[in-house]
């Protein structure tokens, strides 16, 4: 099979939809995954923690 | 400053400007008949430059352990600078060339003071002069504050400052010569264009380095925007601008692309340079500062994660709405207009994630400039979106392309969000680096404020009216079935908001000097209250910070 503008166009219309789908459903896993809640609520409090120099 | 580095770190820097000055004198020498030529002698003048300034704080004592124990800091207040006086120089251009649409003599007969060339001079001069040192200055911030790491070392974010700029003045110095690619917030010349990939891999690098260092387990959401700013612009930069130069001693390059293909090339960069400079990194901005001025946590962590991986996997198809009703297959048309419409919920995820967060600060937002800045910010960053997937649809886009629409959603974008947000965090972060206790003025920030605020909407309706105008003229046909004006009626009738929207800039350019006027004094402000000052925080934490990270 001759790789032209076609084969191209065919591949990129069907597999370029899964694989944006996969992604979709990866990115919201790992959001909601339930061990990650704690740390995503650390993360988002400890900005505010003084933060005057680096940890050592 | 020189003080801030080692010995080694000096004599590193000598090197590398002994290195720059020798291409600068090369590229005099060879392009002597060439404006490359031009080049090479600024070139050489800044490497000496620096070179100078390094030499006269040679001797200086090196840095002892417990500063280099601190965060580094020296790079961002200069990259606040640089950032300010680039937005004074931008917008003084903005100004001028919108006058030139309205009184078009006002180019005094110069050829370097020609519309085709101060264009260009304002918009590098706002998003890469003004963005990007904003962008450069607060991520170094951001980047040791959230992983609780210092900078790896001294001497490659004063590269990464230092060369970008180098690049800014030859991208500008070079359009007043004439230079350009013609390929639109990519008009500088190659060798201008290998300089910034250079300097943008160490950008790249320091950010890396530093997340190795890092205490904090986990990473920031607003590092994830910010390396996705630094990662994809050196993808596109470099694609964008394949290029053959004509010869080595000559400015001129060709592009590796033809045709279709280069235009589409163009608004894949050009459309993700608004992506992923104009929008990723200054929501890196965002969310930082917004919540840490608020004083309170971001609304929804989730919900910036979502937003993050939509807009950095969507924004990627949404160039070619830049190309309806060309000779773009019609399919990849189809693709960005649906990528565009898609590309409002990431959008407005943030959008409202930022406004939620000031839900029960209302009254801060009331009292305190800086942060209604950002607030703000966060508004015009909805509406501008909305307003682009909008115009991104193809019908919408049969009126709006080519009309001072696109230039009215663009300043909605760059005024409103871009400037605004940088403007709110650069009032949030000047006190904090020149430790001092507030701005100079907190009466002048309100001034900034309403200058801007006034400037953006001004300019926004100006445009929007003209726009549609414009784009209502250009398609009305009379019994006959031919055009009912031609093109100079739409010029007349577009001369009143020209006239508005160069009042509008006018503004915005007041309001940034008010800025720079009140951050030149509080950072002269004598006797200034030194806040985090005192034994306790010249030394290292004495009680085990792992209890802290922990927490």
């Amino acid at each position: 099979m001759d790789l032209d503008y076609q084969t191209v166009v065919a591949f990129s219309k069907s597999w370029g939809l899964f694989y944006m789908i996969a992604l979709a459903i990866g990115v919201l896993v790992y959001t909601f995954w339930p061990r990650n809640k704690k740390r995503f609520d650390q993360a988002k409090k400890s900005i505010l923690d003084k933060d005057d120099k680096p940890w050592n | 400053m020189i003080a801030g580095l080692t010995k080694a770190e000096r004599q590193l820097s000598l090197a590398v400007l002994t290195v720059l000055a020798l291409c600068g004198l090369a590229f005099a020498a060879i392009g002597r008949n060439d404006p490359i030529g031009t080049h090479g002698f600024i070139i050489l003048l800044v490497a000496i430059g620096v070179a100078c300034v390094v030499i006269a704080g040679y001797y200086a004592p090196e840095p002892d352990k417990e500063q280099l124990s601190r965060y580094y800091d020296d790079p961002t207040r200069v990259g606040i600078i640089l950032s300010m006086a680039w937005a004074v120089f931008g917008l003084f251009f903005g100004v001028w060339v919108a006058a030139l649409l309205a009184w078009p003599e006002l180019t005094f007969d110069a050829g370097w003071a020609s519309f085709g060339r101060i264009r260009p001079v304002h918009t590098t001069g706002v998003i890469f002069g003004f963005g990007g040192n904003a962008l450069i200055a607060t991520s170094l911030h951001v980047l040791q504050r959230t992983t609780r790491a210092r900078l790896p070392d001294q001497f490659s974010p004063w590269f990464v400052l230092i060369g970008y700029n180098l690049f800014c003045i030859l991208a500008v110095s070079g359009y007043f010569m004439g230079l350009t690619q013609s390929k639109e917030y990519a008009e500088a010349e190659w060798y201008a264009d290998i300089w910034l990939v250079i300097v943008w891999v160490v950008y790249f690098l320091i950010y890396i380095r530093t997340l190795q260092r890092r205490k904090e387990p986990h990473i920031y959401v607003a590092n994830w925007y910010y390396m996705a700013f630094i990662l994809v612009v050196a993808i596109l930069h470099i694609v964008n601008n394949l290029a053959v130069p004509v010869s080595f001693g000559h400015a001129k390059s060709y592009s590796l692309f033809s045709g279709v293909q280069d235009a589409m090339t163009q608004w894949w960069y050009g459309h993700n340079a608004v992506a992923f400079f104009l929008t990723a990194g200054f929501l890196g901005m965002m969310y930082y500062y917004l919540p840490k001025r608020a004083g309170r946590p971001i609304f929804s962590y989730r919900l910036s994660i979502i937003s993050f991986w939509g807009i950095v996997f969507m924004y990627m198809w949404a160039g070619s709405h830049h190309l309806h009703y060309t000779a773009l297959p019609q399919w990849v048309q189809t693709l960005g207009m649906t990528f565009s419409v898609v590309l409002l919920v990431p959008s407005w995820a943030s959008a409202g994630n930022a406004l939620a967060t000031l839900n029960g600060a209302w009254g801060k937002v009331r009292d305190d400039a800086t942060l209604r800045f950002m607030m703000v910010a966060a508004v015009f960053y909805g509406l501008s979106t909305f307003e682009g997937s909008f115009m991104a649809i193809r019908a919408v886009n049969s009126l709006s392309h080519y009309t001072d629409w696109t230039v009215g959603h663009v300043h909605a974008g760059a005024l409103g969000w871009v400037a605004m947000i940088s403007f709110g965090s650069i009032y949030a972060l000047v006190p904090w680096m020149w430790n001092r206790e507030r701005m100079y003025s907190s009466k002048l920030v309100e001034l900034h404020f309403w200058l801007a605020l006034a400037g953006t909407v001004v300019y926004v309706f100006a445009m929007w009216n003209s726009g549609i105008i414009q784009g209502l003229m250009w398609r009305t046909y009379n019994e006959s079935g031919t055009l009912a004006y031609s093109f100079i009626d739409s010029l007349v009738a577009m001369h009143p908001y020209y006239i508005a929207r160069t009042l509008g800039g006018l503004l915005f350019l007041l309001g940034a000097l008010v800025g720079c006027y009140n951050i030149w004094m509080t950072i002269r402000q004598a006797g200034g209250r030194l806040v985090f000052q005192g034994p306790e925080v010249d030394k290292p934490a004495l009680t085990p910070p792992a209890l802290q990270a922990g927490e």
